[in-house]
């Protein structure tokens, strides 16, 4: 298993280094647009949020695994972890938010000791989607956690999970060794309780993301494939696919330095500049909780320590009109969310 | 001078042919895109023909170009290696069957 960025003490593991490497080079020397230049030529400089649709809570950064592509930096040695009353401070603003979507992520959200309490107090409130955002390995990874499928079924959570691809080599190229394995063996316990079964209403999606420093082909097309696969391979169901760009931060941005990579996926990025996506990017209509109750407007600004540009800055001090009224702070990790069909958590934007 | 005969960068500026003869350039890429759409073969099954001829006819921009069209869409090493052996079998294949011709040459011209 490799090494957090944080563990190895990596210059990288510092969100203004990555910030700094992000305005240097070609874009620095004018070889190519800052995102903001770009989005300004089509007149979407500042970009301001829309109606408020999903609050995204990062529950903490542990987890059982170290993917090579997480934009988190996360792992077993990572101790940020939400506190129940951090946890309490999020449910208050559940019970007035416009939001419809509560999104659990991580880190492995489950590893939080306050995961299944935050759970029942946040299905008691009722929220139309409330995703969890599972890695899969941690409901195989040890026997407390083996009954959470039917957790999930009892509180009708939807099932978001990472899978790079339906072959062993992708999958543990990115994510570790015996992933790929595991993750078959969850995704099984999953659709025993009835998990991307049709007539069940209990969603289970994928989240793909490249294995490399490339950018994902088309969803509808990459979904089918999943499908047929996972299916004829291992009798395997879900739903939806989502296919994401891997974004040029963190552990990703360490790989493409490594890999000698980073300037030509930049590149790459900026040339599949698509300004049909920016309107729908997340950051317009989510905001981003972290572990410690601070507000940004997407997970990935989170892992760049650049909160949102308001007066509220605290979950505990949350006003949903005047935190709506900002604009969103952007830097050139952006063009990862606006390349082809576009990136969000919920999959292709265009 | 320009040291090498290919420029990686080159790759990018395809679509300029078009440039010095609009009307022919424009008549190509419409057909080119059109060829690619998925149809009776699959965009995937093309996508693994294209990267197969393309080593074929040795173009690395189109190596560049299907190798990362190939990733792109889900193909594994794998399934790349076998498209290329298939290529291999048949320009190996090709240079081989011409082996009837000199055998055909030399049975009628020895005793």
């Amino acid at each position: 298993m490799i090494q957090s960025l944080n563990r190895r003490k990596s210059d990288l593991a510092k969100a203004e280094k990555q910030l700094e490497i992000l305005s240097d080079g070609p874009f620095a020397e004018g070889e190519l647009p800052t995102f903001q230049k770009k989005i300004a030529v089509s007149g979407q400089f500042p970009l301001r949020p829309k109606k408020l649709e999903i609050l995204q809570i990062n529950v903490g950064y542990m987890c059982n695994q170290v993917c090579k592509h997480c934009h988190v930096d996360a792992g077993p040695d990572r101790k940020e972890i939400m506190t129940r009353q951090t946890m309490s401070q999020c449910l208050e603003v559940l019970k007035s938010t416009s939001a419809h979507t509560l999104d659990l992520t991580g880190g492995a959200p489950e590893m939080n000791p306050d995961f299944r309490w935050f759970v029942e107090e946040a299905s008691k409130i009722g929220v139309q989607d409330f995703i969890v955002r599972s890695n899969l390995t941690i409901l195989r990874s040890n026997k407390k956690y083996h009954d959470l499928p039917e957790f999930f079924k009892k509180h009708r959570v939807h099932v978001v999970s990472s899978m790079p691809h339906w072959t062993k080599g992708k999958t543990d190229s990115q994510r570790g060794s015996g992933v790929f394995e595991q993750s078959i063996e969850a995704l099984k316990n999953l659709n025993e309780v009835g998990y991307g079964k049709e007539g069940t209403g209990l969603k289970l999606d994928l989240v793909y993301n490249p294995s490399g420093a490339f950018l994902p082909g088309d969803q509808a097309a990459l979904e089918a494939d999943f499908k047929k696969a996972l299916r004829e391979d291992f009798g395997i169901e879900f739903n939806n696919l989502f296919a994401l760009a891997n974004l040029p931060i963190s552990r990703f941005l360490d790989y493409l330095i490594a890999s000698d990579n980073y300037e030509e996926y930049m590149y790459t990025l900026v040339e599949a500049y698509n300004p049909a996506t920016v309107a729908n990017v997340m950051c317009t209509n989510t905001l981003s909780v972290s572990w410690d109750g601070y507000l940004y407007d997407c997970d990935f600004n989170q892992m760049l320590h650049l909160p949102v540009k308001s007066s509220i800055k605290h979950i505990s001090e949350y006003q949903e009109g005047i935190l709506q009224d900002r604009d969103i702070a952007i830097s050139q990790h952006c063009y990862g969310c606006t390349a082809g069909a576009g990136s969000s958590c919920q999959g292709s934007v265009s | 001078m320009q040291k090498t005969y290919y420029d990686p960068a080159d790759l990018k500026k395809f679509g300029k042919i078009s440039e010095w003869n609009e009307e022919l350039g424009k008549k190509f890429f419409e057909y080119y895109n059109s060829v690619f759409e998925e149809g009776e073969l699959s965009a995937r099954e093309k996508s693994l023909i294209a990267l197969a001829v393309a080593h074929t006819i040795q173009c690395p921009y189109c190596i560049d170009a299907y190798t990362g069209d190939g990733l792109q869409r889900g193909i594994t090493k794998g399934e790349m290696m076998e498209a290329l052996h298939v290529a291999c079998a048949i320009r190996g294949g090709a240079t081989l069957v011409h082996g009837v011709q000199m055998m055909n040459k030399v049975n009628k011209l020895e005793m």
